[in-house]
Formats: C-alpha cells, sequence, structure tokens
C-alpha cells in the first residue's frame, strides 16, 4: 500500500496568542510549535500501523517553509519511510490541498490521511479538498479503518454516533480520536529519520479566494459571578432571570 | 444570483437546527439582495415550515445514503440549476465531508465554521470565525463569484418571519455511489452533543463512575445532554463520545455545567464558546473559574443534588 500523510506544524494550545502587521499575521515569536495533534497521534501513527501489517510505503508531506523541517523530522523518527515539503507558505485549505493534489497525482496513493482539522484555524477543509482534485472518496472524522484486500472500511463520528462505510476506491480519510495510539519517537527512530529521505519541492500557483483581513481578540469575560453554595434558588434565578439560559 | 442553504431531515423531521441555517440563509439573502433558497436532503413531514423562517423556494431529495462524491454532485447541480451563488451549510459532519468537495468543484472561496452574519462589500462578502481555541475571531473575505460557508450551531436562533412554503421534489438524479454504508450506530432519546443547548458535564472530581447518577439526575431535569473531561472517558468512567474539549467535540450549548473540572485549556478549548458557564469546583483558585459567568466554590456532592432539588422548585411554580 502507498500510504501519503499531510502533517501541518500548530501552535502549542497553550501558547499566548498575539498578532503583528495590523492583526492580519500571527506572532510567531516566542511561540512553540508542534506537529498538529490529528496529524502525528492518529493519521501518522495508523499509516504505520497499515504498513506494518500490510506492508508499503509511508510518506509525509507538508506546506510549508524550511522552518517546518523539525517537524517533518519528528515525523521521520516516529516511523514515516520519507518525506516531502512543499517550499510554500500555507495561505489557504485550498492552497495546501492543490499543491497536496499535484504531487499525489504523479503517485497513486491508496489512503491519503490527514487530521480531523488543524487546531489553530480548525478548518476540515484541506482533506475533502485533496480528495475531490483527486476524484477519491472521501471520509472526514475517521474513528476506526481496517483493510481486506482493496476493500477499506472506515468508522466516521457522525453526530451522537458512528456510520460504517466501505470503499474499494483510493480514500482521503481525516484522522480523529480511536484511529491510532500515540507513539513516542525513541532513539533509534530519531538516529534513522536524520538519514531518510526529504525531498523539497517548488509550489504550483494558486490564486486566493479567501484571505484573512483581520484578527481581533474576543470580548473579555465579565467575570465570574459566585453564587453561595447554600443557595442553589439563586443560582436557578440568575440563570433563568439574567442568563436567560433556564 | 441567490443563496441556496443545505439542510438535511434527522429521524424523519427538521429540527431546530436546521431553522438556524434557514434564518442564517434568510439573512445573508437579506444582505446580498436576493432570495434564500433551501435543498433538503431526506424525508421530513415539517420541510414546508422552511418557509416560516424566510425560505422562498425549498427542493427536497428522498433518504439517500451518505457518500461525500454523490451529495457534493446534488449539491452543486442544484446550485448550478438555481443560479444560487452562496451555498451555506451547518457545520456538522456532512459539511466536514462535503464543504471542502463543494468549494472545488465550483471553483467557490469556503469559510467553514462561521459564528457571524456575512457583510457585503462590493462583491466580496466578510465573515467572522473563532480561531486558536477561541482566543482569537479571524475575519476573512472571500473574494470569488462562488462562495461557500459552513456555520456553527447556535450562531443565531430560528426567527419566524413568514408562512410555511411549498417544497417540490427535486428532479436532479442521483448518480451513482462508489461507497457502501453498512452500519450506522446512533444513540437515540438523547440530543448529541453537538447539537446540545444544554450540557452538564463532569470531570475527575468525581471521584469514580458510580457517582455519576447526580450528573444524570441534573441533567435529565433539565432536559440537558451530558458530558465529561478527557481523563475521565480516557479511564472509561464514561463512554468516549462524551469527551469534550479540544481532542474531543467541541461543543457551543447554550448552557455549560462544570462540575468538578480543573479548566485545562485543552478542555477549555472545546467548550469556551458557550454562552452561559456554570462551575461547581471546591477550589476557588481552579481555572475554570476565569471562564465562568457563574460560579459556586464547594463541595459538588453536596451542592448539585441541591441544584437539582432548586430547579425542579422553580420549574414547580
Ligand atoms: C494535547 C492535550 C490535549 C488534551 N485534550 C483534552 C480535551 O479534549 N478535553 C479535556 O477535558 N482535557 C484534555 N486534556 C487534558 C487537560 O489538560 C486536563 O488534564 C484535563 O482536562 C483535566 O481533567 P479534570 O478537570 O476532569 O481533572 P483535574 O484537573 O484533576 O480536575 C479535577 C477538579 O475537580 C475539583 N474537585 C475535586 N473534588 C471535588 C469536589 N468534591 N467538589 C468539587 N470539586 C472538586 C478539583 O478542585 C479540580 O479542579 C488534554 C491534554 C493535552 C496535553
Ligand atoms: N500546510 C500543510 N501541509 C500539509 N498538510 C496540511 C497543511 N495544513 C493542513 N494540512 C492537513 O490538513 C488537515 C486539516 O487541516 P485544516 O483543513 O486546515 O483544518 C491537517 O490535519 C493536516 O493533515
Amino acid at each position: 500500500m502507498k500510504l501519503l500523510v499531510c502533517i501541518s506544524k500548530t501552535p502549542d494550545t497553550t501558547s499566548k496568542i498575539s498578532f503583528v502587521n495590523n492583526g492580519t499575521q500571527y506572532n510567531e515569536e516566542g511561540i512553540s510549535f508542534i506537529m498538529n495533534p490529528y496529524d502525528e497521534w492518529y493519521a501518522l501513527v495508523k499509516a504505520i500501523e497499515i504498513k506494518e501489517k500490510n506492508g508499503g510505503t509511508v510518506t509525509v508531506i507538508n506546506v510549508g517553509d524550511a522552518s517546518n523541517d523539525i517537524v517533518i523530522r519528528k515525523a521521520l523518527a516516529i516511523g514515516a519511510d520519507d518525506a516531502i515539503r512543499v517550499d510554500g507558505k500555507p495561505t489557504s485549505a485550498e492552497y495546501v490541498a492543490k499543491q497536496i493534489a499535484h504531487i499525489a497525482k504523479q503517485q497513486a496513493y491508496d489512503i491519503i490521511f490527514t487530521g480531523k482539522e488543524t487546531i489553530d484555524y480548525n478548518g476540515s477543509e484541506v482533506g475533502p479538498m485533496v480528495a475531490e482534485l483527486l476524484d477519491y472518496d472521501y471520509f472526514a472524522f475517521a474513528s476506526d479503518l481496517s483493510i481486506d484486500g482493496s476493500k477499506k472500511t472506515v468508522s466516521r463520528e457522525i453526530e451522537g454516533g458512528v456510520e460504517i462505510t466501505t470503499s474499494t476506491n483510493p480514500i482521503v480519510v481525516s484522522a480523529a480520536k480511536g484511529l491510532a495510539e500515540q507513539r513516542i519517537p525513541n532513539m533509534q527512530g530519531i538516529m534513522m529519520s536524520k538519514r531518510k529521505p526529504l525531498e523539497i519541492v517548488n509550489p504550483i500557483a494558486v490564486a486566493e479566494k479567501v484571505s484573512v483581513k483581520i484578527h481581533t481578540l474576543p470580548e473579555a469575560k465579565k467575570g465570574v459571578k459566585l453564587v453561595d453554595s447554600n443557595d442553589m434558588d439563586e443560582l436557578v434565578r440568575l440563570l433563568h432571570e439574567e442568563a436567560k439560559a433556564l | 444570483m441567490s443563496v441556496l442553504i443545505v439542510i438535511e431531515a434527522v429521524e424523519g423531521k427538521l429540527n431546530k437546527g436546521a431553522f438556524e441555517i434557514c434564518t442564517y440563509g434568510y439573512k445573508t439573502s437579506k444582505v446580498l439582495g436576493t432570495t434564500c433558497e433551501a435543498l433538503i436532503i431526506g424525508d421530513a413531514h415539517n420541510a414546508t415550515e422552511v418557509g416560516k423562517y424566510g425560505v422562498a423556494n425549498a427542493l427536497q431529495i428522498g433518504n439517500i445514503s451518505f457518500d461525500s462524491k454523490v451529495f457534493t454532485q446534488i449539491i452543486a447541480k442544484t446550485a448550478n440549476d438555481l443560479g444560487a451563488d452562496t451555498i451555506i451549510f451547518r457545520h456538522n459532519s456532512t459539511a466536514k465531508n462535503v464543504a471542502g468537495r463543494l468549494a472545488i468543484r465550483m471553483d467557490a472561496g469556503l469559510v467553514s465554521g462561521v459564528k457571524s452574519i456575512p457583510q457585503a462589500n462590493g462583491n466580496t462578502l466578510l465573515v467572522d470565525k473563532s480561531v486558536y481555541s477561541g482566543k482569537a475571531i479571524a475575519t476573512y473575505e472571500i473574494n470569488s463569484p462562488v462562495k461557500v460557508l459552513t456555520v456553527m450551531g447556535n450562531t443565531i436562533q430560528p426567527e419566524i418571519v413568514g408562512e410555511a412554503a411549498i417544497v417540490t421534489l427535486s428532479s436532479t438524479p442521483i448518480p451513482a455511489s462508489t461507497t457502501q454504508v453498512i452500519e450506522r450506530k446512533t444513540i437515540t432519546g438523547i440530543v448529541p452533543l453537538p447539537e446540545a443547548e444544554m450540557v452538564v458535564s463532569a470531570g475527575r472530581g468525581m471521584k469514580g463512575p458510580e457517582n455519576w447518577a447526580i450528573i444524570e439526575e441534573l441533567a435529565s431535569e433539565i432536559g440537558a445532554t451530558t458530558a465529561c473531561s478527557r481523563p475521565v472517558a480516557d479511564a472509561h468512567w464514561r463512554p468516549h463520545h462524551e469527551h469534550v474539549g479540544q481532542t474531543g467535540v467541541a461543543i457551543r450549548p447554550n448552557l455549560y455545567f462544570a462540575i468538578g473540572i480543573s479548566g485545562a485549556i485543552q478542555h477549555l478549548a472545546g467548550v469556551n464558546s458557550s454562552k452561559t458557564i456554570v462551575v461547581i469546583n471546591k477550589d476557588p483558585e481552579a481555572p475554570f473559574f476565569k471562564a465562568a459567568d457563574y460560579g459556586v466554590v464547594g463541595d459538588l456532592f453536596e451542592i448539585v443534588p441541591k441544584l437539582t432539588e432548586a430547579i425542579r422548585r422553580f420549574k414547580q411554580h
């Protein structure tokens, strides 16, 4: 099986955030970046598990500049065989998807993995776009995937449950909790990752349709109103009359 | 040029989530000076009600089994036939499977998870969405002729503005599917978390799974759905689908009770868009109080039953 895993770099959730250039740009100063958790814990590990069981290769792909190489090397240390970095600026999901599809078109991957969303902009957009560009079947928020010959059986999260679907086509899946268990890279993996191939390719041109005009900070909460633990009638009254929530 | 909303029947009817999208679509059509049309997927006995929320024309297709390609093709064909250039979904599992595909197929700009009514600016649209775990709001501009939006739940309340609509059966042929749905397992009888208006959530402060009766009683008293923090799901005290937060389900109910949950940033990431947050915690320094609207400091095992009692009294009046 030829497997491709799309990995992105995101700021750690605990990062303080601020913006520069009149609110258009995220201030990267002093921020620690990580591999997007869904890409690392579920998408990548699932691809490695499939390779271990069914044979094949796991390639990781990232769209971004050379500062992303550290995240790519981590994916190689966890167990991917090789990596491709498209040396562009990931300005929109469409830009990223078109770079990935452009490369994947020449490679006939059986399964392409993404994370369910990036934890910064929460788009859930790249995966279905890649699927449409390649005419693959697509399953968002997969929590289970099994393979039997060319038949793939995917459980995907839906409101209040899961739906289980099969496909014999090549597929794109976005990975959610349950798909695999996080793996920590070991010393041997880290040593080997330094010798694994990382190919750097130039981006194709994409005309942007969406752009972020400005970032603003949400209105601060007014501050908590504390209610005496012996007076739950008062809490109910506040929730009813003031918050109009009950 | 018109607005097309795509909504689905759940268990044979359109629910409040669908009507929110009707109102959102109607308001968007007013901003754009056009009309709002609906494509209803699945059989819904109350389909004509979309008219009350401002939908001018509704097309319906019967129950079809889910396939992201099939849905995309049907929606694209419907939009093209109607000349619709702004296509709106609720940000639900269907949208997450289909909106990205549709944007590519229609060469449209997509913004997913928006939380404001669009503003028109010449031929472009401006919409807001919450980013960086709710720590910032990004205002997006879409400049392509065709636009696709997916809208967060609870962005807007359904508003009645008109009369029932006439619903026409869609004549769009249903393309053959290359995938096969073999099973659908959903919880019944309770509102799924992403759709819930009220959520009662509990954490490690509960000490063990045997203590959850007080949480369930409170939830059933107000018709809320139950949720939990991640360690609680990881320890199998509660089912995995109840786990909310960054790695679990993201929710934005009107009312969120956080009981015995410390309020770690990864937990807040999935719940801090809730309209009203009530925190019950014995530690006055628990970080959750900073994100709360109302707080009660004390032992949850005493407070929760008293709260349930107080609600019961309130409902009797
Ligand atoms: C990458 C990453 C992703 C994560 N994703 C998530 C996520 O999606 N969702 C999530 O929830 N967590 C997530 N976490 C874990 C998160 O950081 C916290 O560890 C977790 O939310 C803590 O759960 P808790 O509040 O239930 O437990 P604790 O932090 O142990 O808090 C228990 C609370 O109960 C209170 N308490 C105890 N006894 C009582 C009593 N008798 N009465 C009243 N109050 C009492 C205590 O004061 C305390 O505040 C993630 C962590 C990481 C690193
Ligand atoms: N710059 C990128 N390079 C490679 N893959 C990406 C990039 N951005 C996003 N992805 C993939 O697309 C998934 C969903 O991203 P998004 O649509 O932005 O929420 C991520 O989990 C990644 O798997």
